[in-house]
């Protein structure tokens, strides 16, 4: 235990450098020193565990308010493994979107679209034990940002993960099959490698859609593996 | 083997912070020694990283149903953070080295690609002379920026440097 296997280094280029440049917000953010090496223990290879029980789900993001929100009703769903394909059972999963609008429902979003008293925008849902999740919500909307004079998010959702320790924390986004406005989004193109970004988009996957009812989306999400597994009895 | 997903920015991500009481690792009943864990965030121009949150996982004291080890803090317009916790104990290091005790921070927002990790020692703990991780960071005043310091009653401050003169040292986790 004293040594635990470590969670393994990411592959090179396939997450996005801290000195994103193109995207502004990075430039006064990000540190000008290196990351300190070090190796993990047990602090890092331990994390959190939810309930759901204490942390109520939230798998039906268009069933807050008092009717439907407006938009395309979507249903997004897939699985979430370590990088060895093993699946990451019962963790949280954190969700947030603009509406189809393209607007927060926040007073910290200024944009000048239209709020939809029915749509929160927040979900919340667990794996079950072969990994998957499903949550339905609606489409977003794309939305302007200050990044430069034109500048547009492409549709996404905010995702995050968990998984089973403190060293495989991961937030992200998710975005949509054919989107013109992907090329353009400096968040986007910040990840070098073009497999690692295509693998942010999610297709439209007719095993998932719901017949008259909702388009189905996949997006499948890795979470960092380990080395080696001499605590694999241990993950919480 | 297929890598990781790639990280994207958090922000704007005001829904993950509805939940104040995140904040407040000792609200199922936990049982301890209760510490205010605080700081600032600035930027590399000095200003407050205002739109970003703060987490935190300590592994010990040992989670429970009362303890859940981890805590999100909103950074507000000042720049500053603010968690009710449990006082760590001894966490073993590698091998047979002991670490001093230590929660462990991420850092996400606007502006930030990828999640920072970086620790919160205390200020004065014998143990900190001979932790395998501050002893392993060179330069005294880089240390310096991973110890917490008193602050008022059973509190402690740990200011963070994302960029610049008296950067603070972030961690490869
Ligand atoms: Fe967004």
């Amino acid at each position: 235990m004293n040594n635990p296997a470590p969670y393994r280094a990411y592959t090179p280029g396939t997450q996005p450098p801290l000195a994103s440049h193109a995207y502004r917000g990075t430039i006064r953010r990000h540190p000008l020193q290196p990351l300190h090496p070090m190796p993990q223990t047990i602090t890092e290879v331990t994390g959190p565990s939810f309930s759901p029980t204490r942390y109520k789900p939230m798998a039906d993001m268009t069933a807050t308010g008092a009717a439907a929100p407006l938009g395309e009703r979507i249903l997004v769903a897939g699985r979430i493994a370590d990088e060895d394909g093993r699946p990451v059972a019962h963790t949280m999963v954190e969700i947030w979107q603009a509406n189809a609008a393209g607007r927060y429902n926040h007073p910290g979003d200024t944009h000048d679209a239209p709020i939809d008293a029915n749509f929160h925008g927040a979900g919340r849902v667990f794996t079950d034990a072969e990994g998957n999740y499903s949550v339905q919500t609606i489409r977003p909307g794309a939305y302007p940002w200050p990044n430069g004079p034109n500048s547009w998010r492409p549709s996404h959702i905010h995702f995050s993960f968990f998984g089973p320790a403190f060293a495989t924390r991961l937030v992200t986004q998710m975005y949509f099959e054919g989107d013109p406005l992907l090329p353009l989004d400096p968040v986007f193109m910040a990840v070098p490698d073009e497999a690692a970004r295509a693998r942010l988009v999610a297709p439209l996957d007719m095993a998932i859609t719901r017949p008259g009812f909702a388009l189905g989306y996949r997006f499948d999400v890795v979470l960092r593996g380990r080395t080696a597994t001499p605590m694999e009895d241990n993950h919480p | 083997m297929t890598p990781a997903t790639a990280a994207q920015t958090i922000g704007p991500f005001w829904h993950l912070l509805e939940e104040k009481s995140w904040a407040d690792l000792t609200r199922f009943g936990a049982a301890g020694e209760p510490i205010v864990l605080t700081g600032r965030v600035i930027d590399g121009d000095g200003a407050p990283f205002a739109d970003g949150c703060v987490e935190i996982w300590q592994s010990d004291p040992p989670t429970s149903d009362m303890f859940p080890g981890f805590g999100r803090s909103v950074i507000d317009p000042a720049g500053e953070f603010r968690f009710v916790t449990l006082k760590p104990g001894l966490v073993p290091g590698r091998g047979n080295a002991q670490q001093a005790p230590h929660i462990a921070i991420c850092i996400h927002g606007r502006g930030l690609m990828h999640q920072l990790y970086t620790r919160a020692y205390f200020e004065n703990d014998p143990l900190n002379e001979t932790d395998p991780l501050l002893t392993s960071i060179e330069a005294p005043a880089r240390r310096g920026t991973l110890i917490a310091k008193p602050d008022g009653a059973a509190t402690w401050r740990l200011d963070i440097r994302l960029q610049g003169g008296n950067e603070t040292v972030f961690l490869d986790v």
